[in-house]
């Protein structure tokens, strides 16, 4: 038949000659070893460069084996397998290390006192100080940003699905997807150029919170907009069909039924914003004093305190940076997690 | 609440006609109006403050270029205090591009693998737990990516860039100098790291999405998981993922206090990546911020602007990419 | 190349839930097996298991014994990729790889096992759309999109692309269900053609069909919604819709339940 040139592994055979379910630990192990081998006889150091070794030993061990056992085919397969473990594994390494340092080093001095006081006169080279100026900072410019942009962006996001049609709600639409993507740093710039070089004001955590309002207001009008889309069109019309007015229908039945979704965006937005430094350098400053009034002078954020830290170089400075990381972390992993936590209690019940 | 006195919603006692004349006046009862006007305004609001975000940036940076003795363009220069002042973007372009196609480079083939991870490799709760993970991740905010990357990840790359330059040297773009490794690579790399999540996020969206009979056909015809992959899931997700990518570009080309806390900047253009030098736009602005005077900062917003507009064609790149697939999805039903 | 299916003691899992249970059948090579029953009785289920496509639906799982003439397709060692090049399949919505040509939809298969020479695979892919009816009305157009073309003539596409391999056993879960009249005859006609060169088995949701169709027809029931389905009795065609043993089959072919 003219097909039989055509079917190499045509023998009538369903058994494929199949590797063990160990095989890939195996290659692993072997590779992972020649790779610890490879370093230790070269006398390489880094971490970095044994495990690259690793990975592409194990990519290639496993194609040669698998090819010369089960066949090409199932070689590119095992292959392909390997590659996404190993870029997997890759991403992993340093997103752990990432979580793990800051966790490790935060925690050293990381206590009630760090917490509860600034940095008032301590030097930049010696222990002590905490974020208590920092944590306060960031409260009150955050709250503001919050007091601006949500009931805009929640006022924006009803206009949009409940009013919007026509050229209006487009460009709106429009423009909120560009905000999303303003780098925060150009924020500050505009915030900058009108506030401070034209209405020639000082620096205070109010621009800062201007600042982070045009970060925030898109996050929270698209969340906003897709849990209103959310609300089914039977709700809002068995209600207008009860003679309510479009205005209460929209505060007493589609509001009060979102409600869950639209808090949760809010709280993802907030633990967006929280961890911006670029505005807050810009216009806001930093101070190692306590300034309770964000509406003049300069104040200082959690992020900011973290770069200032940074800044100054030296071991107890870079113990505070890590310790603020640590907490500036928590305080948005929290906001995270209870802003899931609501968004899976309140989502509907689809039965699955 | 007052106006809702007003109106008083009991409908049921109302003779018919008079409901149907409520019915029929809409928008023109008085909270209705309020409601309208406020949500209205709202919108407004909105493109009031874009149009003064790019209308403000662009006037201070005409002023600070209409002042400018070098070319904006193609100048080496960074010294818009002096006199006459001069600068220009071009070490800024080059570092924010070279920076954020190492950064791509690296991210999106790790971001697409990991995605292939969660969707199709790993067992499906493991998969539900990474994916969860990977969405906190992409919280973390980028100060701490800067400090991580200042002071756990530029001391252990040493190592990787004495063997670059041992091996890669010759190339001229891999030669070090042995200085710290603050240099255009390593932002590269941080950068990478720190759009993972997002770029991982979009494109395991998409992967999720592939119908279900595509894969089956594949599967049908006795092909292994990468062929079922290379003939339904990649065709399917390819413009997901690049529009994922372009996010993911975005953020990169916006990168600030990170790339300011790893990079040694100098306002120079080096040939090599492993050595320090360069700058990005950001960086840049973050760096020179606080010794500027006003000129000097009219001269940040201008190079501020340029990343405005560079920013804005990525994104609506991006958004249109998205856009045209949603037509294309709907079409093989 | 048609080979002879034999099921023996059979059970389908959808984790805990037991779909089909216990089901021993003969497919004959070279002819037509129509599976009928009424929805949910797990003839689908049970077709997916003839090429081991039942195990990708998360949580499947199979017992039993399904022998392709002398080998077990659950025996140890057997790889199920290979199965499935062996066995073919067409689904019940056409399902053409959206971003490939119609040449391509075809050859798709081929080119997964090996390299071939441009005037090879042009071989089997004008024989397989011959073979599959379609050559005359896509010739002109092998470059363009499958899915560009109408639903009935995807589908033919689609069983062009399982023939090409040159498989045993073509599977074919309610070919027909989402086309229109024209279109089903223009695959029953091929049904009857492609039964010459390969063992087909079709699950069917139209009687009317499967007495037009078959050879052989099983009919497949379940006691109540939660049990799990089985094989009430297979038969000749003929016998099933004229004289079926089962008082069962005859309540459901003359339309009392189902």
């Amino acid at each position: 038949m003219s097909h039989a040139t055509l079917s190499p592994k045509r023998g009538g055979t369903l058994r494929g000659a199949t590797l063990p379910k160990w095989f890939p630990w195996a290659v692993a192990v072997g590779s992972i070893a020649a790779g610890l081998g490879i370093s230790a006889a070269a006398g390489l150091g880094s971490s970095i460069q044994w495990a690259l070794i690793a990975a592409v030993l194990f990519v290639l061990g496993s194609y040669a084996i698998s090819a010369r056992i089960e066949g090409r085919r199932q070689a590119k397969d095992r292959v392909a397998t390997s590659l996404v473990w190993v870029a997997f594994i890759l991403a992993v390494i340093p997103l752990a290390s990432l979580v793990w340092e800051t966790v490790k080093r935060g925690v050293q001095v990381l206590d009630g006192y760090f917490l509860t006081h600034s940095m008032g006169v301590v030097a930049d080279t010696e222990p002590g100080g905490g974020i208590y100026h920092a944590i306060l900072g960031t409260l009150e410019q955050v709250g503001l940003a919050t007091l601006f942009s949500v009931p805009i962006g929640v006022l924006t996001a009803i206009y949009l699905v409940e009013y919007g049609r026509g050229r209006l709600a487009k460009a709106v639409t429009f423009f909120v997807d560009v905000m999303t993507g303003i780098p925060s740093i150009v924020a500050g710039l505009f915030v900058l150029s009108l506030w401070v070089l034209i209405l020639d004001m000082g620096p205070s955590g109010l621009a800062g919170a201007f600042a982070l309002c045009i970060l925030m207001i898109p996050v929270v009008v698209r969340s906003t907009e897709e849990m209103l889309k959310l609300v089914p069109n039977e709700l809002r019309e068995a209600s207008l069909a009860l003679g309510v007015p479009k205005w209460r229908t929209i505060l007493k039945v589609v509001l009060p039924t979102s409600v869950g979704g639209i808090i949760t965006g809010v709280m993802l937005a907030i633990a967006r914003i929280t961890g911006e430094t670029a505005p807050v350098l810009l216009l806001v400053w930093g101070t190692d004093f306590i300034n309770a009034n964000p509406f003049k002078d300069p104040q200082e954020s959690l992020p900011m305190y973290i770069y200032l830290q940074y800044s100054a170089g030296s071991d107890p400075a870079y113990d505070r940076a890590w310790a603020a990381a640590l907490t500036l972390i928590a305080f948005i992993m929290i906001l995270n997690l209870l802003a899931r936590g609501i968004a899976r209690w309140k989502a509907p019940k689809t039965g699955r | 609440m007052d106006i809702s006195t007003q109106n008083p919603a009991a409908p049921p006692a109302l003779p018919p006609d008079v409901e149907r004349k409520r019915a029929a006046r809409g928008a023109t009862r008085p909270g209705d109006r309020v409601f309208l006007g406020l949500s209205r305004g709202s919108g407004i609001f909105v493109l009031v403050l874009m149009a003064a975000i790019a209308g403000f940036l662009t006037y201070r940076a005409i002023l600070a270029i209409s002042k400018d003795e070098a070319n904006f363009l193609t100048s080496f220069e960074w010294n818009p205090s002096g006199v006459p002042p001069q600068f220009g973007i071009a070490v800024l372009a080059f570092g924010t591009v070279v920076s954020s196609v190492i950064a791509m480079a690296i991210a999106v083939p790790i971001a697409v693998g990991i995605a292939l991870f969660i969707t199709h490799y790993a067992p499906r709760r493991l998969g539900g737990t990474i994916a969860y993970v990977i969405d906190l991740l992409a919280a973390v905010p980028s100060i701490i990516y800067g400090l991580w990357g200042a002071l756990i990840l530029v001391p252990h790359l040493d190592g990787l860039y004495g063997w670059l330059d041992d091996y890669l040297g010759w190339t001229g773009i891999l030669e070090w100098n042995g200085g710290a490794p603050r240099s255009m690579f390593t932002v590269g790399i941080l950068l990478a790291i720190m759009i993972l999540p997002i770029i991982t996020n979009v494109s395991r969206e998409v992967f999720r999405q592939v119908p279900r009979m595509h894969e089956e056909a594949a599967l049908a015809l006795g092909a292994t998981r990468w062929e079922v992959i290379r003939m339904s899931v990649l065709p399917f997700g390819r413009s997901g993922v690049i529009s994922a990518s372009m996010l993911g570009l975005g953020r990169a080309l916006g990168e600030t206090m990170a790339v300011a806390m790893v990079l040694s900047p100098t306002f120079d253009i080096s040939a090599s990546l492993l050595d320090p030098g360069g700058g990005t736009f950001a960086q840049n602005i973050a760096s020179k911020f606080n010794e500027a005077t006003v000129m000097g900062r009219d001269a940040l917003i201008a190079s501020g602007l340029v990343l405005f507009v560079i920013t804005l064609l990525v994104n609506g790149a991006a958004r249109m990419i998205i856009a045209r697939r949603k037509e294309y999805s709907g079409a093989n039903a | 190349m048609a080979k002879r299916i034999d099921v023996s003691g059979l059970n389908a899992y959808y984790g805990s839930f037991l779909a089909i249970e216990d089901i021993s059948m003969t497919v004959e090579p070279r002819s037509v097996t129509a599976f009928i029953g009424p929805s949910g009785c797990g003839k689908s289920t049970f077709l997916r298991t003839l090429n081991r496509m039942h195990e990708v639906t998360p949580g499947g799982r199979v017992e039993g014994k399904v022998m392709l003439d002398d080998e077990n397709l659950y025996g140890a060692g057997i790889d199920p990729v290979a199965v499935r090049r062996e066995v073919g399949m067409v689904f019940q919505r056409p399902n053409p790889f959206p971003t490939m040509s119609v040449y391509d939809n075809v050859a798709a298969g081929l080119r997964l096992n090996g390299k071939f020479k441009k005037s090879e695979l042009d071989d089997v892919v004008e024989k397989s759309l011959k073979g599959a009816n379609l050559w005359n009305e896509v010739k002109d157009r092998l470059n363009k999109p499958g899915s560009g073309l109408s639903g009935g003539q995807q589908q033919r596409l689609c069983i062009a692309r399982a023939i090409a391999v040159e498989p045993n056993v073509l599977l074919m879960d309610e070919p027909c269900s989402a086309l229109d009249p024209i279109s089903t005859l223009a695959i029953e006609d091929l049904i009857g053609e492609l039964k010459e060169r390969f063992t087909i088995v079709i699950v069917t949701h139209n009687m009317q069909q499967a007495a037009r169709v078959s050879d052989r027809t099983a009919f497949f029931n379940l006691a109540a919604v939660g049990q799990p389905g089985k094989l009430i009795e297979i038969d000749e065609t003929e016998r099933i819709f004229s004289n079926p043993s089962v008082q069962a089959t005859e309540d459901y072919i003359s339309g009392r339940f189902g």
